[in-house]
């Protein structure tokens, strides 16, 4: 689904990313983390197409999103610290646009399982400004998804979360539901137990995610493959279930001194 | 690395022959202008100004066009020479049409006793030197050099565009309203005014390209003693401590 | 995705947000009527003399009041990263600079809605003819539509708003030329055909910035 090869990104004389493999299949959970500065936000704004790389390939779904721009943009949904939501409007208003923006036929319906799915179907018509955080990211992580896209890319989206909006969080990335007309919220957001982490993640769709964060647990929590990113190159790459997790941060730490 | 010695003596070279030729034309018109051309009958000999005003004045304006191109040259190629080219007509062509000021208010204020006149050709210089300060402005403001370059060609293609629509509404406005201190040029013009004119105006274009070309050569020396530094500080981090470098974020 | 629906979703929710707190529309206008009171102050204008000065006075006011709304709407939308919303989508760079600058020039002309009257009772001048609708309009739709593109430059640079008026006001000369002489014109009692000619520069000003903003506009917001 995506192919990365010998990314370089430079900005004036700052490099931010020399020389980037990565490949991504579809459906797969991958986790990139690496200290502040590690060039994780350029892979995926470059990604996302709001980059343009210096050099390299990079193909979403065989294309590019430096020449095919909107194809690569219909499929693609982004996520990121930032809620990249009006704080003027109202939670149903956000979507509405959005929807118009992405050209979606039967946005009505599509916009109510999408606020029930986060659980916001009670806060529809409140400005986003007066929700709380953890609130607009669930809304945030509807906007994403609402047409539909094929991969998910995430930038740091746990920025800012208490841990019970961080475990709702993670509960909407790795549910298998993929909301058309699903009753239940996520468990814990009735206030039981947190869901045991997923190692699935949300294959049912075939959605690919590659979600980028600093915080290590929160890397090996979620996400199905852990690449880490060190000074614009990756020095490490390896399936969630061949890593220990009490050994990693060890590693971790050798490969970010 | 002959062939880079090579061509940077025959860069030596080109740019003495500008220089020699700019100096032998400066020199022709200075004499056109003192020697030449007769003086003007209402004004005196202060009238010579005119020469290098509307000479300046014309430089100010095609150095503008230059760099409108040039932008357009980087935003359809990418290449920073095309950006260099942009900034360097926009220093050579702001001290022009700075000149063109000055020398406007020193030749009014002897005519018509006032340093400054709402006249259409000082006016829109004005409206340009404006122009080319917000340009400079807008580089000093921005620290990532591919952005410097893009929105600085923006705004130079758009800037440009608005120039001859400024120009005409002024031309109109002062039709209608004709400043009373003015009321037309006010000058007998000579054939050999003419003559002069003409050869001012080369001469200046001249000066214009030889400074140009000057200013490019210059930023190639600044560009490549860049890169010399980025190469030594890079070798030296490699083969030097292991310490993170200062790279990124 | 269809370009004019493109740019009504931009206008709607522009104007949907704006119609929630109403800050900017308010700040706008407050300080509309404040440099109103300043240049009546400062240029002492009473009788004659306000009336010679009234189309001065108006479009100066609009042409600072528009800063002021041009560089905030883009600074919203920079705040919480709603730049790169609208870049997500799969729509025309070009369609999303039309938008913004039709959203913009809605709420300038509020503000006019409300100077024009508001000189016309205080400075004696008769302004609100169908005519003067038209020279409204034209002298601002190119003002906004540049000004919405030298905002998105302005708000990257280290400067940020502060850097607007420096670059826009140099590139509204004409059209502040032409719509004060129009104005002066029809203010004095004339009729559309006497000011045929700044109405037909306002046009050819409207249509060639427009056309250099969406053609350059993609090349401001990729990076």
């Amino acid at each position: 689904m995506i192919e990365i090869s010998n990314l370089v990104k430079h900005f004036g004389p700052r490099i931010a990313l020399s020389g980037v493999n990565l490949s991504v299949e579809t459906g797969e959970f991958v986790t990139l983390v690496g200290p502040n500065g590690a060039g994780k936000t350029t892979l995926l704004r470059i990604l996302a197409t709001l980059t343009r790389p210096t050099s390299g390939t990079v193909r979403l779904a065989g294309l590019d999103p430096a020449r095919s721009g909107d194809s690569v943009r219909r499929r693609i949904g982004f996520l990121s610290h930032r809620t990249l939501l009006y704080e003027d409007l109202t939670a149903e208003q956000n979507l509405r646009f959005y929807a118009r923006m992405y050209d979606l036929d039967q946005a009505s319906p599509r916009i109510q399982n999408l606020l029930e799915w986060v659980g916001l179907a009670g806060r529809r018509y409140d400005l986003v400004g007066k929700l709380s955080r953890g609130m607009q990211q669930r809304l945030a992580v509807a906007r994403a998804v609402l047409h539909r896209p094929r991969v998910l890319l995430l930038d740091e989206p746990y920025t800012g979360l208490d841990p019970q909006a961080a475990r709702a969080l993670t509960d909407l990335l790795t549910e298998p539901s993929n909301m058309k007309g699903s009753e239940a919220a996520p468990s814990n957001m009735k206030g039981s137990e947190a869901a045991p982490p997923s190692t699935k993640g949300s294959i049912d769709e075939g959605r690919t995610i590659l979600m980028t964060t600093h915080n290590l647990e929160r890397g090996l929590q979620v996400g199905r493959r852990v690449v880490v990113l060190v000074h614009g190159h990756i020095v490490y790459d390896e399936r969630r279930d061949a890593i220990d997790p009490a050994m990693f941060s060890e590693t971790y730490r050798t490969l970010t001194a | 690395m002959r062939k880079d010695v090579v061509r940077r003596s025959q860069r030596d070279v080109l740019g003495a022959v500008l220089v020699g030729l700019s100096s032998v034309a400066m020199l022709a018109a200075l004499g056109m202008v003192f020697l030449y051309a007769p003086r003007e009958a209402t004004m005196g000999d202060v009238q010579r100004i005119f020469y290098f005003h509307v000479a300046s004045a014309w430089i100010g304006f095609f150095a503008f066009f230059v760099t409108c191109l040039a932008g357009i040259g980087y935003l359809v190629q990418g290449d920073r020479r095309w950006d260099a080219l942009a900034f360097s007509s926009v220093e050579i062509g702001l001290t022009f049409i700075t000149m063109t000021l000055l020398t406007g208010a020193l030749w009014a204020r002897p005519v018509w006793g006032t340093y400054w006149t709402w006249e259409p050709r000082l006016t829109i210089s004005a409206v340009q030197w404006l122009i080319y300060v917000a340009y400079r402005m807008l580089r000093a403001a921005i620290e990532v050099p591919e952005r410097r370059a893009r929105f600085a060609a923006v705004y130079g293609i758009v800037a440009f565009v608005t120039v001859p629509l400024s120009w005409f509404a002024i031309r109109w406005w002062r039709t209608i309203h004709p400043d009373i201190l003015m009321g037309g040029e006010g000058m007998a013009i000579a054939p050999q005014m003419v003559h002069a004119l003409v050869v001012s105006v080369a001469a200046f274009t001249l000066l214009y390209v030889t400074l140009l070309w000057l200013r490019m050569r210059l930023e190639r020396a600044v560009n490549a003693l860049a890169c010399l530094r980025a190469i030594t500080l890079q070798k030296g981090h490699s083969d030097g401590t292991h310490h993170s470098s200062k790279g990124p974020f | 995705m269809n370009f004019l629906r493109t740019v009504w979703a931009i206008v709607g929710k522009d104007v949907a947000a704006e119609l929630h707190t109403r800050e900017m529309i308010n700040a706008m206008l407050v300080f509309s009527v404040l440099v109103l009171l300043v240049f009546s102050f400062a240029l002492d204008l009473r009788g004659a003399a306000a009336r010679a000065a009234a189309p001065g006075v108006l479009w100066a006011t609009v042409a600072f009041a528009g800063t002021l709304g041009l560089g905030r709407s883009l600074a919203r939308e920079r705040q919480t990263g709603c730049i790169d919303g609208l870049l997500l989508a799969p729509v025309e760079r070009s369609a999303i600079l039309l938008g913004k600058a039709l959203g913009n020039l809605a709420f300038i002309a509020v503000v006019e809605g409300v100077l024009l009257p508001l000189l016309s009772a205080l400075f004696g001048v008769p302004l609100l003819r169908p005519a003067m609708l038209l020279v409204t309009v034209l002298g601002t739709v190119g003002y906004a539509v540049v000004g919405t593109l030298l905002a998105a430059i302005a708000i990257n640079t280290r400067a940020q708003e502060v850097m607007l008026p420096i670059l826009l006001i140099p590139l509204a000369i004409p059209a502040l030329i032409a719509a004060v002489r129009a104005t002066g014109v029809l203010a004095d009692g004339g009729a559309l055909a006497d000011v045929g000619g700044w109405i037909r520069l306002l046009v050819v000003y409207d249509l060639v910035i427009v056309a250099v903003s969406m053609l350059t506009f993609g090349f401001v917001v990729e990076e």
